[in-house]
């Protein structure tokens, strides 16, 4: 595109399409209770991090398997890894190591270290 | 000898009448079709324990067979009068049967998906529904209208459930976890395929639907987004772009697909109406055939002598039929021993 970036409009859109998968994967292998979210919210209503500022741990997972990866290093500076989460989850998710994985896989990324593993490629 | 007419030959007639062979009263099962089985045998595999359709109605069909049930096929009821104690019931094409009591078995229809025209069945080649899906999974062949494997597949619940544009305002209760068993036998066949649920609420009622919603996540890696699909389009390669709103996370998200699974609901078969338009039995309010006391006698319609058995009062699972069918029996027998 180039020269013409100016007439693409920026839509709110979740486009399914360009997933970055990469994180989500990382995760899931390290933590495979990762599946298990039926995003009822109990981790974020228990949050003592979420008591205090806008930091939600339920959107972060979300946000981490629509790909939406850009913001999450500087949102879990927030957390205080205190593990309640991990506590009342009524999966059982290891929500703590959650945000360890993601925050070690950030740093993977950045190291470039992943490929991309994503199958499917819609154009 | 009393006659008991039974009107409808799916799992639901069938068990009624098995129930009843050798209790000292003539059966007649009257089936529209040239099979018995009904709805059910449109199936493969039953949710929640994936045991076959055929072993289940394998039992109440050789049953009916051996023992002196009579069955007549090719034969729509749309009437039924009585007099006195008897009761008599008309076809479409007028032929009469009389009977001492009558048990209604008339099950269900799936709801028309292309009535949700946005959702593009019928329009599009690889929107398809449930009962079109089984079909594929009874070939073990799940491909798209180009005959290639997809590699992404979406289901959308309830349609035609739980919708005011299409006047049914019902949960059909049982699709969510069809949903879950069709993903599964998808992903069964397809390893490498990605699923993805679209739901309102996940609706999984019974004690073991959980653990294949748990089972679904972890072992099948099948996707769970709440939100209803409110539009489809079609590309030139024939995959479709949906649309729904991500109700999580509160933004719209697109998505390209191979193929949409239209998880279609439940609905009150013809019966119901050719009944509402005699004015002989009466109707709830969705449409399904009033019971006398939805609590205490889910069985007794408002006219005496007249028997419900199965779906034809509203959604349900094979073993909720066959409890409520073996119940409709007992209840025969106890109104044809009154004196």
């Amino acid at each position: 595109m180039g020269k013409l970036d100016f007439i693409k409009i920026n839509t709110r859109h979740i486009d399914y399409d360009k997933f970055d998968n990469r994180l989500l994967n990382f995760v899931l292998e390290n933590e495979p209770t990762f599946h298990n979210c039926i995003s009822c919210g109990c981790c974020t209503a228990s949050c003592s991090a979420g008591k205090l500022t806008n930091f939600n741990i339920r959107r972060i997972g979300l946000s981490l398997r629509r790909g939406e990866i850009e913001k999450l290093n500087e949102e879990l500076s927030k957390c205080m890894m205190c593990g309640k989460c991990s506590l009342v989850c009524p999966r059982d998710i290891k929500l703590r190591n959650v945000v360890f994985l993601i925050k070690k896989g950030i740093a993977e990324l950045q190291k470039n270290k992943f490929q991309s593993t994503k199958i499917i490629n819609y154009n | 000898m009393k006659h008991v007419v039974i009107i409808g030959g799916g799992i639901a007639g069938l068990t009624v009448a098995s129930q009843l062979c050798n209790s000292n009263c003539k059966v007649t099962i009257i089936e529209k079709s040239n099979r018995l089985g009904g709805n059910l045998s449109n199936y493969t595999y039953l949710f929640p324990d994936f045991s076959k359709v055929e072993d289940v109605l394998k039992g109440y069909i050789e049953k009916v067979n051996s023992s002196d049930i009579r069955v007549i096929y090719h034969t729509e009821i749309h009437k039924v009068k009585r007099e006195k104690d008897k009761f008599i019931l008309e076809s479409i094409d007028n032929v009469r049967i009389n009977a001492d009591a009558v048990v209604v078995a008339t099950g269900y229809k799936v709801f028309d998906a292309t009535i949700k025209e946005e959702f593009g069945y019928k329009i599009f080649d690889n929107v398809i529904t449930s009962v079109d899906l089984e079909n594929m999974i009874k070939e073990n062949k799940i491909i798209t209208s180009k005959g290639e494997k997809p590699s992404r597949v979406a289901f959308i619940h309830c349609v035609g459930s739980r919708d005011a544009k299409v006047g049914n305002l019902y949960c059909s209760r049982v699709c969510c976890i069809t949903a879950i068993k069709q993903a599964i036998e998808v992903k069964k066949l397809l390893p490498d395929v990605e699923i993805f649920c679209f739901y309102i609420d996940l609706r999984l009622y019974g004690s073991n639907f959980d653990n294949i919603y748990l089972t679904a996540q972890r072992d099948y890696r099948i996707q769970f987004i709440r939100g209803r699909l409110s539009e489809t389009s079609e590309k030139q390669d024939k995959t479709l772009l949906i649309k729904a709103e991500d109700t999580l996370s509160g933004r719209p998200l697109q998505m390209h697909v191979d193929m949409i699974v239209l998880m279609v609901g439940i609905e009150p078969n013809n019966f119901a109406q050719y009944m509402k338009n005699e004015n002989y039995l009466h109707l709830d309010e969705n449409g399904f055939i009033k019971q006398k006391n939805v609590h205490l006698e889910r069985n007794i319609t408002l006219e005496e002598g007249v028997f419900l058995a199965g779906t034809c009062i509203g959604p349900m699972s094979v073993g909720e039929t066959v409890d409520h069918s073996k119940a409709a029996a007992f209840e025969v027998l106890k109104y044809l021993s009154r004196n």
